[in-house]
């Protein structure tokens, strides 16, 4: 799970990380209340999950109310790389001295966190990263001893950091490293972390993401978690808690197993067809996940026709089948299916369907067969 | 032979007492895998059609002589479990469960790296097929028949697909190995196909892979220097768009790293074929064990 800047900023202030003081804000009315009361100069920021907003005009600084309610007006609506701007960031504008860059990631081919540190961070340190990579120091931390004090020290010295914030890098490390570990975190990105010219650390921005896994020993962080997607078939889908995500094809597709749902996509592809979307009904589907997955394939209007490809291990064919009976009788869709059941209980799965007498609703008994069939019946 | 579970595997499972624990213990049994026991803590004494419950992996290791585990318990739970089963010291840990949180993972795997000897398939993974011999896990084994092509694979679903696509053709399998698609798993795809090229009985490898990570590539590398039977490999996700999560908690494209055009380049380019779809490659193991 991504957070938003200011909840991952809220996050760090929870582990002793100093932040800017600031106020989330909607509408431009409560971004000017917000202002006023932190007080100009104040710093306007689109809270979009992605990178590169400063580039594009969605951080802006306002020394008087008139100018915080123009800069919040722009902002609010702005379409930063796709993603509409719904919510709003004030906070006090920092005095700048030196900006670093420092990250903790889970490194997953290297089975360990990897810590990075560079002086010299800022909008431009994907450009550092590729150009003179040795101004980053690194080091990835053994999970079962933790980041030790000489790990941070390392750091701080082969980065060069400036001889009076040695310590205090160190101490901030060692912060970003108990957050990570804490809130199980993916990743905890700190760009810019800003030198102030008092020398203290601060960190103006932070991209966090959250282990979807671990989200239940963390109420706090899951009740983060934001329904509201951009699409609304992934929207409807998130809130059924199914995993789908939106193509610019017409032939929906379902399947059981992200693997195995991957392929389809490619093996229609390779028939000439196009994908409208993926959904992997995940291991053990019932029929009522089986009848939602349809909804939400069928609410995108660009579908044509349906392909499901199962292949029953844990899932049972037979439950599959039911959720298409039902689907049938509850939303009565007018695209064609074609159905391809293999594997656990699929003898039992393919007489329900047969007995059902659905109209167009096409048994095939193999993948490639089914997605050719498929693609035919799309065009 | 076969790799991993076979006729001296003594199945201990780790949440036994379980709806789906218990369902899936019975088909192992049935289908031939001697299971000598289970554990759930609070049910020891307690049986499960005959199957032996104690409390803790030592009792059951003590009584039973379990050489090898299905780990079957809820993700809050399962990483304790896992290393429950490697202090009681089970050679072989196959861990079903989905779910376990990444940190927890990481530091299963570093603690495992500590005790030498000690191998674990999985998390979310489908377990291991010996077809004739045993089944740990759960994968549909109705669909395979003995043989002799080795499958490791990162997706459940897929491996059956690729394993039915062979069987079609009259072809079987040494043994099917679902590595799992979590971000930390046990055993790679390397570590998978030293034990497939070990084995006398295999005498072609195919590798099902998807989009993310770099363990395909690293396969690639270990396959030219160390591998001297046939290799066929398969990729997921040729047509999956950048910046978008496919599922599987390794399956995201970031930027052109990870990609399936760049994977199958990898390993065409270490002397592995790749099929573009399970159904060819089926075509092309079958043009290598015909010719």
């Amino acid at each position: 799970m991504d957070l938003l800047e200011y909840q991952g900023k809220q996050l760090l202030a929870r582990h002793a990380i100093p932040v800017p003081v600031g106020k989330p804000a909607s509408t431009v009315d409560a971004a000017a209340g917000a202002a006023s009361e932190i007080g100009y100069p104040c710093a306007i920021k689109a809270q979009v999950q992605i990178g590169g907003r400063g580039k594009l005009g969605g951080i802006k600084i306002a020394t008087t109310e008139a100018e915080a309610r123009q800069h919040a007006s722009a902002i609010l609506g702005m379409d930063i790389r796709g993603l509409t701007v719904r919510e709003l960031w004030v906070e006090a504008a920092s005095e700048i001295a030196a900006e670093y860059y420092a990250s903790i990631v889970f490194d997953r081919g290297a089975k360990a966190a990897l810590v990075m540190l560079s002086t010299r961070g800022g909008m431009d340190i994907e450009a550092v990263a590729a150009e003179t990579p040795e101004a980053i120091a690194s080091l990835h931390v053994d999970p079962l001893i933790g980041l030790q004090p000489f790990h941070a020290r390392r750091l701080a010295f082969e980065a060069q950091v400036a001889e009076d914030v040695v310590r205090p890098v160190g101490a901030f490390l060692d912060a970003l490293y108990r957050t990570f570990v804490q809130e199980e975190a993916m990743l905890v990105e700190v760009n810019p972390l800003v030198i102030t010219p008092a020398r203290v650390l601060v960190a103006l921005d932070a991209k966090v993401t959250l282990d979807d896994n671990a989200l239940y020993r963390h109420p706090e962080n899951a009740a983060l978690r934001d329904l509201s997607a951009e699409d609304p078939q992934e929207r409807m889908a998130k809130q059924r808690d199914l995993v789908y995500v939106k193509l610019d094809g017409d032939i929906g597709v379902l399947g059981n197993g992200a693997g195995l749902v991957m392929s389809t996509l490619d093996v229609v592809a390779q028939h000439g067809g196009k994908p409208a979307n993926f959904l992997d009904a995940g291991g053990g589907a019932k029929a009522d996940a089986i009848t939602a997955a349809v909804e939400v394939i069928l609410s995108n209007r660009s579908v044509k026709a349906v392909l499901f490809n199962i292949f029953g291990g844990i899932t049972r064919c037979d439950e599959v089948a039911r959720g298409l009976i039902e689907a049938f009788e509850t939303i009565k869709p007018t695209v064609p299916f074609v159905v391809r059941l293999d594997g656990t209980n699929s003898v039992e799965g393919r007489e329900l369907l047969a007995g059902a007498g659905l109209a167009n609703v096409h048994a095939v008994d193999t993948m490639d067969a089914a997605a050719a069939r498929v693609v035919e019946l799309a065009r | 032979m076969s790799v991993l579970v076979d006729r001296d595997t003594r199945l201990c499972v780790a949440g036994i007492t379980g709806r789906e624990g218990r369902f899936h213990t019975l088909n192992n049994r049935n289908y031939g895998t001697a299971v000598v026991s289970g554990v759930t803590p609070g049910k020891g004494g307690q049986d499960v059609e005959g199957i032996p419950v104690f409390n803790t992996f030592r009792e059951a290791v003590a009584a039973s002589e379990a050489n090898t585990t299905m780990i079957f318990v809820p993700p809050p739970f399962a990483a304790d479990s896992i290393l429950e089963a490697a202090d009681a010291g089970i050679a072989t840990i196959v861990a079903i469960t989905e779910g376990i949180p990444a940190h927890e993972e990481l530091r299963t795997y570093a603690q495992l790296q500590r005790m030498p000897g000690i191998r674990l398939i999985g998390p979310n993974c489908p377990g291991v097929l010996s077809p004739g011999k045993a089944n740990v896990g759960i994968i549909p084994a109705a669909f395979f028949r003995e043989g002799n092509i080795g499958v490791v694979s990162r997706s459940g679903t897929l491996t059956y697909q690729v394993g039915n696509e062979l069987a079609r053709r009259g072809f079987g399998n040494s043994s099917i190995v679902g590595i799992g698609g979590d971000p930390v798993p046990g055993s790679s795809f390397v570590e998978v196909i030293a034990l497939f090229e070990a084995d006398p009985e295999t005498e072609l490898i195919v590798m099902a892979g998807e989009i993310g990570g770099r363990a395909e590539e690293e396969a690639a590398e270990y396959i030219a220097a160390h591998v001297t039977k046939p290799v066929v490999a398969y990729i997921a996700g040729f047509t999956a768009p950048p910046g978008k999560t496919m599922g599987h908690a390794g399956a995201i494209v970031s930027g052109t790293q990870g990609t399936a055009a760049a994977k199958a380049a990898a390993l065409e380019a270490n002397g592995v074929q790749v099929g573009r779809t399970p159904t060819a490659v089926a075509d092309i193991v079958v043009a290598i064990l015909n010719s």
